[in-house]
This record gives C-alpha cells, sequence and structure tokens, in this order.
C-alpha cells in the first residue's frame, strides 16, 4: 500500500513539470511584449531592454524553462508579479485561504445535500421525491454558475436585504457564494448517489441479505449504501476540479478575494508570473486531491486494496 | 426447421439501428423536449437575419434600458439594443461555439484516444501521459489559459474551449476502442478472416458510437457553457458581437435597477444546457443495449 | 395431491404473474406442490418456466412491483406464509427457510469478509453475542471445507466453488428445516460442481434438512432427489418420486427431456430434439400449454388446461392423453 502511494506520488512530479511547461509554453505563444505591458507604452526603448534582461526574457525558450522549475524547486520561487511586484508564491499564499475556503464549503454542502437526496431517490424510485428531486438536480447542471450568483444576489441582496453580495469576512458574506458554486456539485452528487445506488439495490448480493432475514434498514443503509458510495467518492474527488474552475467565476460576482479573482485579473493585466504561478498552483492543488481519493478510494474498497498490497 | 416461429418478413419488419434509437428516445418526453429545443435554436441561428426584429448591434440611445413591451419584446440593454434580436444572434454564436469546439475536441482527442487505444505500447503511453498532464488543469481553467493566450475573438474561443476537452474525448475514444479489441467478437471476426479495415468498419466503430454519442452531446453543453463563462469575463466575443455570456456580463452593473439585462441571456444558457442534457440522458438510455429498468 | 398431513411445505394453486409494460407474464399457474421433512425435491424445467419464480414466492422475495400473487397459498409447517407481515418472514428467512442462489460470484457483498456474513445470519437468528455469531460462523466454515484462518478474507479472494460453500454455510448457518437451492452449481465447473454436490449432500443428511433443488440437470436429480417436480411453462406436469419419474415417466414433455439425453450405449446419429420452441410467456397456448409440441396432442388438449391425476399412489401427471392410454393397457 505504501510502495502505491509512493509511486504515485512520484509520478505527481513529472504530471506538474508537464503543466509548468503548457503553460509555460502557453504564455511564451502569448502575443505582446510583456515589458511593454508593464512598463507602459511610453518606456523608453533602454527601460524596455533593461526589463527584458533582468526578466530573462530574450534567453532561449528551454533555457527560461529550465530556470523557473530550478528557482520554483530549489527554492521556492515561481517569479514576481508584475503588477504588484511582490513574489507571486506570497500573493498566492494570500488568495489561496479564501479560495479553499470557498471550494471547502460548497463541498460540504453538496454533500451534505447531495447524499441523502440521491440515496432517497434511489430508494423511493419513480416516486414524487424521486422526480422533483432530479428535476432540480438537472436545473443545477444547466444553470452556469455566474448566472445563479447573480440571481441570488438579485434575490437575497436587492430584493430581500438579508445578506451581503460581496466580501468574504462574514459568516453571512460567506453563504451566498458558497451555495451558488454549490449548485452544480450538488446536482452531480446526487445524479450520482442515485444511479450507484439504484445499481446496487439491484446487485445479487442484496438479494442474500434479503434471504437472510435482515431488515431492510440494514439492507439499505448498511450493505447497499456501503457498496454504492465507493464509486460516488470519486465523484466527489472530481467535483472539487470543478469547484476551483467555478470558484473563479464565483469570485468574481462576489467579489471574493481568493485565487480566482487573481487570475481574473492578472489575465487582464498579462502578469505572465502571476497567471503561471496561479495555474501551477490549482494544478497542484487539484492533483493533490486527486490522489488523496484514489488511496481513500483503494483504502476503502477491498478488491483494490489487494491489487496494491 | 419448419417449426420455427421466426420467419424472414419478421425479421425484415425489425427496425434499422438509427430507427430503433429513435424509437426509443422518442419514449421520453424530456429527451424529445431537448431534441425540439435544440431544433428551434437551430431554426433560430439559421433564420436569425429574418426572424430578429432589429440588427443585433443597433443602438438606440433613446431607448435604453427599456422593459418588455409590444416594441421590444424582451426590452433593451444598457445602449438600446433589442435584447430579443441579441439572444437569436447569440443563439449562432452558441451554437457555432458548441459544435465546432466539440468537433476539434472529438477529431484531436478521438484520433488520439484511437491511436493510443489501437496500437497501444509506447504511443498509447506517451499520448496518455500527454492526456494526464491537461487532465491535472481543471477544464474551465484550461479553457481560460488558452483563450488568454491565444486572445480575444470567436476562433480563439472555439480553440481553447475545443483543446480544453480533448483529453475527455482521447480517454473515451481509447477506453472504447480497447475494450472492443479484446472483445470475442472482434477474435471471431479475425477468426473468420476478415481484414482488418473490415473489423473496423464493421464492428470497432459501430460499437463506440454510443459513448462517443453521449458524451458529444453534454460536451456541447459543456461547451457552451465554458464559452459563455469565458466571454462573461472578458475573454473571447468581444462587442458588439452578442454572446449570452458577455450580455450577462453586460448587464451585470445595472441589475439592481434592470435586472431583465441578466434574466434573459440566463435563461437562454441554462435552457438551452437543460435541453442538451435532457437530450444526452435520453439518448443514452437509449443507445444502451441492456435497456435498463 | 397425498393426504399425509405431516407435510413441511405444501404449495396450493399459486399463481404469480410479472404484470410489465410489455405484457403480462404468466409465470406460475396454478402449481401445486409438496414437501415432507427431511426429503429432497427436485424441480426440474427449463430456463424461465417459473422455478426461480416459485422459489421467491416461498421466501417472499419477489420484487412486487411487477409480481403479484394472483391466488394460492403456499404453506410451510401448517401456517400460510402468504399472511404473514414482514416482520415474521424476516424471521423465517435464513432462520427456516433458507435459499441459495446460483451465480456464487455476484451472490456475496464485496466488501464485507466472509466471516462476518455468514455472522450476520447468525447474530438475526441467534441470541448471544457478536463473538458467539464469529464463532459459529468459524464453525460453519469448517464444515464446508474452508479454514477458519481464512473466514477475514473477501469473497474477490476466494475462486467461484469455495464462493458457493460460503454461501452454503451461511445458508444452513441457523439450522433451517428447508433449504431452497437455485441451480447452485450451474455456473460452477463440472469437477467443482461434483464437490459442491457432495457437501451439500452430507450437510442434508448430517442436518436432516428438507431441500428444493432447482436445476434443469437430470443427473443431479438422479442423485441428490427423493422427489421430482417436472415444471412447463409455469405448471407442473409431472410429479412423484425419482424412480417413478426415470423409470416409468408418462409426461411428453418429460419423455421428451429424458429423450434429449445422449445415450452413450446406443448409436444415434441425431440428437433428439423437442419440437418447437418455449411458449412467450405472455402469450401462453389455450388449454393445455404443451400441446403445440405434443407428438400426443388431441382436439381436448388445446381446449381445456389439464389436471393433475394421480396414475400410481404418489405419481401424478398432467396429460388426459397419456393417462388414458395407460388405463386402456
Amino acid at each position: 500500500m505504501l510502495r502505491y502511494i509512493f509511486r504515485r506520488v512520484l509520478f505527481l512530479i513529472p504530471v506538474l513539470v508537464g503543466v509548468a511547461f503548457c503553460v509555460f509554453l502557453l504564455l511564451y505563444l502569448t502575443p505582446g511584449d510583456p515589458a511593454k505591458m508593464v512598463l507602459g507604452d511610453l518606456a523608453t526603448e533602454q527601460a524596455i531592454q533593461e526589463f527584458r534582461e533582468k526578466e530573462g526574457l530574450n534567453d532561449p525558450f528551454w533555457i527560461r524553462f529550465g530556470k523557473y522549475v530550478y528557482k520554483a524547486v530549489v527554492k521556492g520561487d515561481i517569479g514576481r508579479s508584475y503588477s504588484s511586484k511582490t513574489p507571486v508564491m506570497k500573493e498566492l499564499m494570500a488568495a489561496f485561504p479564501a479560495t479553499i475556503k470557498l471550494s471547502g464549503f460548497a463541498m460540504i454542502i453538496a454533500v451534505i445535500i447531495g447524499l441523502p437526496c440521491g440515496i432517497i431517490s434511489a430508494i423511493k424510485q419513480y416516486s414524487v421525491f424521486d422526480t422533483i428531486t432530479m428535476i432540480f438536480a438537472m436545473i443545477g447542471l444547466s444553470m452556469p454558475v455566474f448566472w445563479l450568483g447573480l440571481l441570488m444576489i438579485l434575490l437575497f441582496s436587492v430584493k430581500l436585504r438579508w445578506l451581503p453580495s460581496s466580501g468574504f469576512d462574514t459568516f453571512k458574506a460567506m453563504i451566498l457564494p458558497s451555495f451558488a458554486l454549490s449548485a452544480q456539485a450538488i446536482s452531480m452528487v446526487t445524479r450520482m448517489t442515485r444511479s450507484s445506488m439504484l445499481e446496487v439495490i439491484r446487485a445479487d448480493y442484496i438479494r442474500t441479505v434479503r434471504a437472510k432475514g435482515q431488515t431492510e434498514r440494514v439492507v439499505i443503509w448498511g450493505h447497499a449504501l456501503h457498496n454504492a458510495l465507493i464509486p460516488v467518492m470519486t465523484i466527489v474527488g472530481l467535483q472539487f476540479g470543478h469547484l476551483l474552475s467555478g470558484a473563479m467565476l464565483t469570485e468574481s460576482i462576489f467579489a471574493v478575494p481568493g485565487l480566482g479573482r487573481l487570475m481574473v485579473t492578472s489575465i487582464m493585466a498579462r502578469d505572465y508570473p502571476m497567471v503561471q504561478g496561479a495555474v501551477l498552483f490549482v494544478a497542484t492543488a487539484f492533483s493533490v486531491v486527486n490522489l488523496l481519493v484514489d488511496i481513500l478510494y483503494a483504502y476503502v474498497d477491498p478488491r483494490i486494496k489487494a491489487q496494491y498490497k | 426447421m419448419a417449426e420455427l416461429n421466426v420467419t424472414e418478413t419478421q425479421l425484415r419488419k425489425q427496425r434499422g439501428p438509427f430507427a430503433e434509437v429513435m424509437h426509443r428516445l422518442s419514449k421520453s418526453p424530456l429527451a424529445m423536449f431537448g431534441l425540439g429545443f435544440i431544433f428551434l435554436l437551430v431554426f433560430c441561428a439559421v433564420f436569425a437575419n429574418w426572424l430578429a426584429p432589429y440588427p443585433f448591434a443597433k443602438q438606440n440611445l433613446l431607448h435604453m434600458f427599456e422593459l418588455p413591451s409590444a416594441k421590444y419584446w424582451l426590452g433593451t440593454d444598457e445602449f438600446g439594443r433589442d435584447i430579443l434580436s441579441r439572444l437569436i444572434f447569440g443563439a449562432r454564436v452558441s451554437l457555432q461555439v458548441g459544435f465546432i469546439a466539440v468537433g476539434i475536441s472529438l477529431i484531436v482527442g478521438g484520433l488520439l484516444g484511437a491511436f493510443a487505444g489501437f496500437y497501444g505500447g509506447t504511443l498509447d503511453n506517451m499520448i496518455m501521459r500527454v492526456m494526464d498532464v491537461l487532465l491535472a488543469i481543471p477544464q474551465t481553467l484550461l479553457a481560460i489559459a488558452i483563450a488568454a493566450a491565444l486572445g480575444p475573438g470567436l476562433y480563439n474561443l472555439m480553440i481553447a474551449v475545443g483543446i480544453s476537452a480533448v483529453p475527455n474525448y482521447a480517454r473515451i475514444v481509447r477506453g472504447s476502442v480497447l475494450s472492443i479489441r479484446g472483445m470475442e467478437y472482434v477474435e471471431a471476426a479475425r477468426a473468420v478472416g476478415s481484414s482488418d479495415l473490415r473489423i473496423i468498419l464493421r464492428h470497432i466503430i459501430p460499437n463506440s458510437m454510443a459513448p462517443i454519442i453521449v458524451q458529444s452531446t453534454l460536451g456541447v453543453a459543456s461547451a457552451i457553457l465554458n464559452a459563455a463563462g469565458l466571454s462573461f469575463i472578458g475573454l473571447g466575443i468581444q462587442p458588439p458581437n452578442p454572446e449570452w455570456g458577455a450580455m450577462l456580463s453586460g448587464g451585470r452593473q445595472y441589475i439592481r435597477d434592470f435586472p431583465h439585462l441578466t434574466l434573459y441571456p440566463g435563461l437562454a444558457i441554462m435552457l438551452t444546457i437543460l435541453a442538451l442534457n435532457f437530450l444526452g440522458d435520453g439518448l443514452r438510455d437509449a443507445l444502451d443495449p441492456k435497456l435498463k429498468r | 395431491m397425498s393426504e399425509n398431513k405431516n407435510l413441511l411445505l405444501e404449495i396450493k394453486d399459486l399463481t404469480i404473474h410479472y404484470v410489465t409494460e410489455s405484457g403480462r407474464v404468466h409465470a406460475v399457474e396454478g402449481l401445486n406442490l409438496e414437501l415432507a421433512p427431511g426429503e429432497t425435491l427436485g424441480f426440474v424445467g427449463e430456463t424461465g418456466a417459473g422455478k426461480t419464480t416459485t422459489a421467491l414466492g416461498i421466501m417472499r422475495l419477489l420484487p412486487m412491483p411487477p409480481a403479484k400473487i394472483i391466488s394460492g397459498d403456499i404453506l410451510f409447517e401448517g401456517e400460510s406464509l402468504l399472511s404473514k407481515n414482514e416482520s415474521q418472514m424476516r424471521a423465517i428467512r435464513g432462520g427456516k427457510i433458507a435459499m441459495i442462489f446460483q451465480d456464487p460470484m455476484t451472490s456475496l457483498d464485496p466488501v464485507v469478509p466472509v466471516i462476518e456474513q455468514i455472522a450476520e445470519m447468525v447474530e438475526l437468528h441467534q441470541k448471544g453475542t457478536k463473538a458467539d455469531a464469529l464463532k459459529r460462523a468459524g464453525d460453519m466454515l469448517e464444515l464446508v471445507g474452508i479454514p477458519r484462518e481464512r473466514g477475514v478474507a473477501y469473497p474477490h479472494q476466494f475462486s467461484g466453488g469455495m464462493k458457493q460453500r460460503v454461501v452454503i454455510a451461511i445458508a444452513l448457518a441457523c439450522d433451517p428445516t428447508l433449504l431452497i437451492a437455485d441451480e447452485p452449481t450451474t455456473a460452477l465447473d463440472v469437477t467443482i460442481q461434483a464437490q459442491v454436490l457432495e457437501l451439500m449432500h452430507e450437510l442434508k443428511e448430517k442436518f436432516k434438512t428438507a431441500m428444493i433443488m432447482i436445476t434443469h440437470d437430470l443427473g443431479i436429480v438422479a442423485e441428490m432427489c427423493d422427489k421430482v417436480a417436472i415444471m412447463y411453462a409455469g405448471r407442473v406436469v409431472e410429479y412423484g418420486t425419482t424412480a417413478m419419474i426415470y423409470n416409468h415417466r408418462l409426461h411428453p414433455y418429460t419423455e421428451g427431456l429424458f429423450n434429449s439425453l445422449p445415450d452413450l450405449e446406443s448409436e444415434q446419429e441425431e440428437l433428439k430434439v423437442i419440437h418447437g420452441l418455449m411458449p412467450d410467456p405472455t402469450n401462453l397456448p389455450s388449454g393445455c400449454c404443451f400441446h403445440p409440441r405434443c407428438p400426443y396432442a388431441t382436439e381436448d388438449c388445446s381446449k381445456s388446461a389439464p389436471a393433475m391425476a394421480e396414475v400410481a399412489p404418489g405419481h401424478f401427471v398432467a396429460c388426459p392423453v397419456r393417462v388414458a392410454e395407460l388405463k386402456n393397457n
């Protein structure tokens, strides 16, 4: 088991290097001179050249990339923001907590609402509850998060004046963005749980348990659930990736000072080191979460566990 | 064997595969709604020039922020442009982006996945490692990064959204090809002497279609959603081109006083995604030979 | 049928239908069956004849939205099972009547160690602590030939034959009076089949458990069963002791079944088949279900469904043509 974990962690490294490479490549191919972007149109030719020298923009691609990776791995230095002149890592660390909190809350909401709804829908298939839940799930999946956010602001901030429409410092301020972001995740979790439960309930071994004379409660909430939740776990982990992306748009709407907003402003400002750093950061976080989910999965499903003994 | 009840005429009366799928699809009212809505959108997109009451870029600063009325069925926006007309033209943009982006993903991803699955070995390994790298970045974020690099514009938007979905299609096609390659009916076909090409055409492609079709339908939904999101944050479609996400972004600041600027474009996006999701779900059930439930 | 009042199980005119979108499936029609304590009944028929439906009906494990018990009764130890409530049935399931299913590969919960799955059965029907249950579970494992220490393993770590042994261990853990075995060896290799059957035979003798052995394999029936019921299209068409059926069979379908067995000794150029196909359960033939395929069919056969007639003490046949023939000889 430990060997499996070790191998997976080891494997993460080339993937992240690959991500850095892709981002580097993308920014390299982007038209526009970063020097001009930062220094402005009125900058002198000399100032531009100085800047280019200083930032190593005149070096060939591979040298630039190599230096970047070296500095990142050895010193944890992934550059300096063109806009704010502060180290990228520092800015990321400052913005990170808000995004994690937002994604985290959204995930928790999704699981708390999605799991029970999915389970009950499966048990009472075709009932009124099932139909209504499925309709809501479909709507939740289809609603763009930025529109939902705006609607929620319209209703709860503008019309009802119950909740603030921006910021993330008070508990009240966190409610709207977390719920807006969680909508899609709730829908996914509900649907996946429902379909997984439906499949498990029809399984032969469930029939065996019933033939033992076991109560329906233990059949469903013990045996069926245990088996059904295993694939749902993977989905929950993957949802985290969607939540991170969705957080970007949500943060823009609710003015949450997180990574997403930082990323959007950096893109607009052509602040390459910042964008690079942010994408790398998000990719790392996403990969780590996926790894954790995989490990948890191997732990929880004895069939997989046996493979990696 | 004269006692067998299945006669030739009975066999001939069975529907062809396409008709069979359509028949099964028609049993689901939601899927039919989805199909109908998409046809409506396509109709709007194709005949926008005739359907829309006003040109999408025509500003009328005397009639800004009008509420829905007989003259402007859905009201006007911050430049006095008719929202309904912009929605209709926006359908064209959304469908273009949706289909072309998925087309790109399908062709690039599909080819990569097919090669990986068919030839296996080092080629498979290399291709899938690259896909792993792309998959480490959440899809929307990847689209944003590519769009940021390419710059604004409709075609760049299509490319960005298309490329960001390539790993999904590569995986699905590869999975399909791998599983079918191993199936016994392929072995049986080889055993009777079928050529590789015949096997590919008669067995591999038809049997891999189902998950690809479902993924593509849902993929169009996802592409439209991503495109709207990108336009919302300013990458992608540039004004005055009508794109639903951009319309949302434009109307955002006036939400307190004139919510209808954001209400209708958002509704359009939601209904489109809903329709595509219903259709995709329906297709998934209709194409499933095991006829679940 | 017989007048013996000491019956363990008595099924009277049981009729079960499945009501589906594509029609009403007449799975079981007017089924009559008897089983004495300790007896083994072979329940023979092709796939789709209604055997599993009957078994699930006894256990009241039928999926009740599509399935409907239209009429009839099932008496177990003199009491009607159909009138029991769910809580009473739960006590009976596993405790008095146990069932083992066809496919061992999917019959066990993949995420629970096998010893716990046996222990669950014990805990449901016997008083005692968890430790007691686990001990009993270990005993059962040993009884079916699996070392106790292997109990902590998961189902996927066992072969098909061993999984089926676990299934048997679960079923017999609480010493039921009746064991229903639904094609328990069909999914196994022939050599493993023999082992599992031997085990079942041993345990049956040891615990004096009555058994209903559902199978389509006449060889198994010959080895294991005291009585045989031949089922076709939801009805029992012939019933009697094994000797009667094997040596003095009467019903044309039974005849067809036995004739289709290839004979080692005589020379055969073609396999003998029963002409025609199994009838569509949503659209059964009128009168006697078998008449379209029957070489002895007369006009009356398509008009009225035949009743079971006793041609010899304990030997019942539902074929007036053959019964009449026999009487005339």
